[in-house]
């Protein structure tokens, strides 16, 4: 395919947060997304790997920068156009961010807010189609007998489960999953891995997801960036990753094997 | 060695807090002192144990002759309906301000105002507030209905403000990030979260409202109130004592209600 002709999914450049003034979390950040595939950003905790990810759906505001999503700058977007940006992009999250009185087919519903008119929404009156998908996604993440239990009756991994119907409901041209698996056993943090992986693939949905567990990145990831101290240090294929650059990402060296 | 040395040298495991201790010390002194300036004396309260109970023989038995009870009926009847229009109007203007007094959702340019308004409706007692009415709207319903509507929104709105302060914004951040419009990340971000609450303070304001609807008549704001004071007034002390009951009956019926409705909304 022409590059010309058709501009990269998601393309950061210049990217920089602050919090506080004159201490950054991000420094210049830019990175060419793959068009499919999942994108794991491995690095340490408290170096930005969150603030990356919120930047792109404006969860949490750049403070300077551009986010290219299909050509547009999501960090200029305001008002209504930046909530249609964000129904095309749908998020993961660590701790699942269920609305926990709403029973899990509310929850997977509301994947489709940025569509239904509050009015409607407020009464449950989702379009069929809406509803038809919803069963679908409830199959195939296997709730579909919790579907009237409320969210807070879950289980950790039922509710990431949950979480992963509700961003896939929305349709998205991309899913954002912020360490989806960090508050997870490791056999469910493989399952609920093996789970985006089926879905994106199948819906043709490219994945960006931070991750702390190296060796879950080398095993699902088609693509990684390492981060450190706000910067980017690698950028390239799992198994290109070597031992200098995780000492390079994480600093020292006796943690490895 | 060692060891007995360092206990000696161990410092006591609490401090003494001297600020508290003399705050005390301080409202035990004021409360005997004034105690001895407005002329408490047990004398006086033997005194009034024996009119109480003059009172209370007077009462007895309670005067339940027709008229009186189609009059107290009458009273009755629209102190109910003072507490449930206000209450209405109190709960349905409480949920806006509230929710823009709440300040983890609203910009400090909304919650300031608000938050006075707030304050307002809360700094005056209701029979203060019915008063001002009165002299605005004239006597009657009306006026009890806006004074008991001004106190729903001071206790409702504010108590709602600081339930959504603290609910979780990480169900928020979720319903924004799905690109919902902001009423439909209140509807299912933020309300779930404090509905159950929000009954609870309405039903309670509920509650409140039929008492204090009882009170608002004694300054001609309607009610059973207005009965209530002329019997008062007139020495009418069984037809009181029948006010009364009527009035402990349509209480208890109200927490009845109540508990009912909480069950609904659990």
């Amino acid at each position: 395919m022409n590059q010309t002709s058709s501009p990269p999914a998601l393309e950061i450049r210049g990217l920089r947060k602050e919090y506080r003034r004159g201490v950054p979390v991000l420094r210049d950040i830019s990175i060419t997304f793959p068009d499919r595939g999942i994108t794991a950003v491995i690095g340490p905790s408290g170096t930005g790997k969150s603030t990356l990810i919120r930047c792109i759906n404006r969860l949490v505001e750049p403070t300077a920068g551009t986010i290219l999503f299909h050509g547009r700058d999501l960090a200029q977007l305001r008002g209504k156009a930046l909530r249609e940006a964000r129904r095309r992009i749908g998020m993961v999250f660590q701790e699942y961010n269920l609305v926990e009185r709403l029973t899990v087919m509310e929850n997977v519903l509301s994947g489709r807010l940025g569509y239904v008119p509050p009015f409607k929404a407020w009464l449950r009156k989702y379009p069929q189609t809406d509803i038809n998908a919803a069963w679908e996604l409830l199959d195939t993440v296997g709730l579909t007998p919790f579907a009237n239990q409320r969210a807070d009756a879950l289980s950790g991994g039922q509710r990431q489960r949950v979480g992963i119907a509700r961003a896939v409901m929305q349709g998205p041209q991309l899913l954002l999953a912020d360490e989806p698996t960090s508050s997870l056993d490791p056999k469910t943090s493989v399952e609920i891995m093996e789970l985006m992986v089926r879905l994106a693939d199948s819906r043709r949905i490219p994945v960006i997801l931070n991750i702390h567990n190296v060796p879950l990145a080398k095993r699902f990831a088609t693509h990684v960036i390492g981060m450190a101290g706000g910067v980017v240090v690698y950028d390239g294929p799992p198994g290109g990753l070597t031992d200098e650059h995780l000492k390079q990402i994480y600093g020292g060296e006796d943690w490895l094997e | 060695m060692s060891t007995i040395q360092t206990a000696q040298a161990r410092p006591p495991a609490f401090l003494p807090n001297w600020p508290t201790r003399l705050a005390w010390l301080a409202l035990a002194a004021y409360t005997v002192y004034a105690t001895s300036i407005l002329n408490i004396t047990w004398d006086r309260f033997v005194l009034g144990l024996g009119n109480g109970v003059t009172f209370i023989g007077r009462m007895l038995p309670p005067d339940t002759a027709a008229d009186k009870m189609a009059l107290m009926a009458r009273g009755l009847y629209e102190t109910v309906e003072i507490a449930v229009i206000a209450s209405a109007l109190g709960i349905l203007l409480s949920l806006p301000i509230g929710l823009f007094a709440a300040r983890n959702l609203m910009p400090a340019w909304i919650t300031w105002p608000m938050r006075l308004l707030i304050a307002l409706c809360r700094s005056f007692h209701q029979v203060i507030i019915a008063i001002l009415f009165v002299k605005a709207v004239g006597f009657g319903a009306l006026a009890g209905i806006l004074a008991l509507t001004v106190a729903s929104i001071g206790f409702i709105a504010k108590l709602f403000a600081e339930a959504i302060e603290e609910i979780s914004l990480k169900q928020v951040e979720a319903i924004r990030a799905t690109g919902a419009p902001f009423m439909n990340v209140i509807t299912y971000g933020v309300m779930p979260q404090v509905l159950t609450r929000f009954v609870g303070f309405a039903t309670y304001q509920f509650d409140s409202n039929l008492r204090n609807s009882t009170m608002v008549g004694i300054v001609g704001a309607g009610g059973i109130g207005g009965t209530m004071f002329a019997a008062f007034q007139k020495f009418d002390y069984d037809y009181l004592l029948t006010i009364l009951i009527a009035i402990i009956a349509l209480i208890m019926l109200s927490e009845a209600l109540q508990n009912w409705i909480k069950k609904l909304y659990q």
